[in-house]
């Protein structure tokens, strides 16, 4: 395989306006030409101007890659397409809920485990806990197999936000 | 300046006289009736065409718009209405053709209950569309609309849908003219990077085997790149091709044309793109019907892509010099940096390259057996071009053979002449469309050349040639087949001709009268020539049957999956398909 045809994950956040239907024609957009979608988040960024920010994490070739980043910049509602992951590496975090239920032992390992990853109880009943966890996606995917055996019996994650480093904005 | 106290069925009115809309092709219902009312009452200059199917009001528009380099326009209802459109919306989008769509929305309350005729038509045609709207409120519907027309013929053009719910309809909102909207994203751009053109320019005036390969693109820039285009093809004395979207750009009797590329492009065109050492590419996309196999994609060539859309650059091929901008600004500013830097062409490696060229020319490619028994389709088509050449002619087709050899034989000198359905390849595209170019042109020669299975796809808007007295002429080259699916069946499924001939077709003749237009039919190619003569001749819509031989084959055929150098002649045939290539479409 060459160079250009090996598969890459790239990071890409895009700013839109905030209307009805903007966040189905980006996913409409990944859909119908088969891109892939590994985490897709969406929040409003700024209330006065109505523009919401999107980041994808996706992969693919680099051709693909660039057809991604072409065929997002082309929507109507879209001012600008940034790919965080073409010089360093971004900044990215993502927020994950983890549900235990557990006794005894293993109730004791996943709080030593939850102090390790710095996650924060912010439920718990007699033999359950809930926690909470920030940080870089494989931080939460190590969390997660971790706390598997432990009675993990749910998980809710919000995907990936993104920033890129250093003193430049979008 | 804002006006108050203007209903939204008036504001879309209002809108649509401000931004010089001539024509509407439509069909009325539930949900657009009071914007049909407005039509009826009000004071405009306005023209409303009826069809009988949605489908062919969008191709009727889309034929406008090609014809005139306007945005076509089409108003049809919620629902039933809407998702008729969808086939002519999908297909406007592939060709970037430049649509405003209005469709009826059940009323705000009601959506999202399963109301009588609601469809979610943003929803159904966001895929299909450039951008669409919702319109929930009137005092939005005047921006929406201006915006609409800018989006719509501003960068790559395409078609969108503004969806109006009947409340919105009724209710009092306030109008804003066009000059007071201006798009807060969409801003594409139009002038080249020139450090991209200087080093396009060195790299075709260091060119030994050059080819220009210009699209649908060059259309779409105005008559303005058709000249510029010209121009720098006699500055560099280079070899021009074209997609079948671009046929006209460049005059088919120019010597340095080489016919069309591509599938059933020209022996000349698909050796020239496969051999040249600097491809220059002027607004086309590398369409896998141009390219054929692409790793065997002219292997030796420094590409060089003009285009309005980034999406298109890199998309299939790889390019060295990608420039992003507007055909004729480019060119412009391409001719200007030539010029500039006093460049010549090789001229010993270009006398050479077209002796190489010549070569391929002698081929004779678009050779066919004549006969005097039964009328050749490609004999028609030459009989048609010599008989209409000299008149103001404007030609739609429909899809299959004959397209193919419209575009081989009629020869177009100039833009916005030809109107065929290339990305979606929509069967009952042409009799909509001349509908489209007859209203914009009503004093023209306007012909659809057609295939007798396609033009039963939308046969019944004959009724709307009939209705407002439009004189279109549908050349129906009769083969009794769908005859490009019976050609694919013989040349690729051993000659199992599974369900692909037309069986019980109508008298053409009578059913034209049946429509109160007139119906000819010519078998013999005797009196051929004759029969045409009176086609141009009769004032009113004709249809005419033209019955031909009903085997023959379109050739020179690159077989799906094959390179061009891979291209076949027709006595080569049967054995040059490969298995990979038969299960590409
Ligand atoms: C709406 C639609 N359905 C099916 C096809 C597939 N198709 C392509 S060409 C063709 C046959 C066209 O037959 P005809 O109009 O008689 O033209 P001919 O090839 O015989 O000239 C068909 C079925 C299509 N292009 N469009
Ligand atoms: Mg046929």
């Amino acid at each position: 395989m060459s160079a250009s045809e090996a598969i890459q994950t790239h990071t890409i956040a895009a700013l839109v306006d905030n209307e009805a239907g903007v966040l189905a024609r980006v996913i409409g957009l990944f859909s119908g030409r088969g891109y892939n979608i590994e985490s897709l988040t969406v929040a409003e960024v700024d209330a006065e101007e109505h523009t919401s920010r999107i980041t994808i994490v996706t992969s693919g070739s680099a051709q693909v890659i660039e057809q991604i980043k072409a065929q997002l910049d082309r929507l109507v509602p879209v001012h600008r397409v940034v790919d965080l992951t073409v010089e360093t590496v971004p900044l990215e975090r993502e927020l994950a809920l983890l549900k235990l239920r557990a006794s005894g032992e293993k109730r004791v390992e996943s709080l030593r485990l939850a102090d390790a990853f710095r996650a924060r109880v912010v439920d718990s009943t007699l033999n359950s806990f809930v926690f909470e966890l920030t940080g870089a996606p494989e931080k939460i995917n190590a969390f997660i197999e971790l706390m598997g055996p432990l009675g993990l019996i749910d998980v809710s994650r919000t995907g990936v936000a993104a920033i890129s480093r250093g003193a430049e904005p979008l | 300046m804002t006006e108050n106290g203007i209903t939204g069925a008036e504001i879309v009115i209002r809108a649509l006289e401000d931004q010089g809309v001539e024509v509407i092709f439509g069909y009325p219902g539930g949900a657009v009736l009071p914007i049909y009312d407005e039509l009826f009452q009000r004071d405009h200059n306005i023209r409303h065409v009826l069809v009988r199917h949605e489908q062919g009001a969008v191709h009727a528009a889309e034929g406008y718009a090609r014809a005139t380099g306007k945005p076509g326009v089409v108003l049809v209802t919620s629902g039933p209405g809407a998702t008729n459109a969808v086939t002519g919306l999908t297909d406007a989008l592939m060709d970037s053709i430049p649509l405003v769509v209005l469709t009826g929305q059940v009323p705000t309350a009601l959506i999202g209950n399963d109301a009588f005729q609601e469809a979610d038509t943003v929803g159904i045609t966001r895929p299909c569309t450039k951008h669409n709207w919702l319109v929930k409120d009137p005092h939005d519907l005047a921006r929406v609309i201006h915006e609409a027309f800018y989006v719509a013929t501003k960068g790559r053009p395409g078609p969108v849908v503004i969806d109006i719910p009947k409340d919105v309809q009724f209710a009092e909102g306030s109008y804003v003219g066009p000059g007071n909207v201006a798009h807060r994203t969409y801003k594409p751009r139009v002038k080249g990077d020139l450090e991209k053109i200087k080093d396009a320019v060195d790299a075709i005036a260091a060119a030994k085997k050059p080819v220009i390969y210009t699209g649908g693109g060059v259309i779409n820039s105005g008559p303005a790149a058709s000249q510029l285009l010209r121009e720098l093809a006699r500055l560099t004395g280079y070899p021009v091709t074209s997609t079948l979207m671009g046929l006209g750009a460049f005059p088919a009797d120019d010597p340095q044309w080489l016919g069309m590329l591509g599938m059933h492009g020209t022996w000349e065109a698909n050796h020239a793109m496969h051999q040249c050492d600097v491809m220059l590419c002027v607004g086309a996309r590398f369409d896998d019907r141009v390219t054929g196999r692409l790793d065997a994609f002219s292997p030796n060539s420094t590409k060089i892509h003009i285009d309005i859309d980034p999406s298109s650059i890199n998309k299939n091929v790889i390019v060295d010099i990608p420039i992003v901008g507007d055909v004729a600004h480019v060119l412009e500013d391409l001719i200007r940096v030539w010029k500039a830097k006093v460049c010549r062409p090789d001229k010993t490696a270009l006398e050479q390259w077209w002796h190489e060229i010549d070569g391929w020319r002698a081929r004779n490619c678009l050779a066919y057996a004549p006969s005097r028994s039964v009328i050749k389709p490609q004999h028609a088509i030459e009989r048609l071009y010599a008989l209409t050449k000299d008149r103001d002619t404007y030609i739609t087709t429909e899809v299959g053979q004959h397209q193919m050899w419209a575009a081989q034989f009629f020869r177009f000198q100039e833009p916005n002449r030809w109107m065929t359905s290339g990305g979606l390849g929509t069967m009952g595209y042409g009799l909509p469309a001349a509908v489209g170019v007859q209203m914009a042109f009503p004093d023209s020669l306007v012909v659809d050349i057609a295939g007798e299975a396609s033009v039963q796809m939308t046969m019944q808007e004959m009724s709307t040639a009939v209705q407002y007295d439009l004189p279109i002429k549908i050349f129906i080259l009769n083969n009794e087949y769908m005859g490009m699916v019976r050609q694919w069946q013989e040349l690729l499924h051993g000659g199992r001709y599974s369900h692909s001939y037309s069986d019980s077709l109508p008298d053409f003749v009578k059913l034209a009268e049946a429509y109160g237009a007139v119906g000819i039919r010519a078998s013999d190619p005797a009196s051929l020539d004759d029969a045409i003569a009176e086609m141009i001749d009769i004032k009113r819509p004709v249809l005419f049957d033209c019955v031909v031989d009903k085997t023959e084959n379109c050739f020179p055929m690159i077989p799906s999956g094959a390179a061009h150098n891979e291209m076949i002649l027709s006595d080569l045939a049967e054995q040059s398909v490969s298995d990979a290539g038969k299960t590409l479409v």
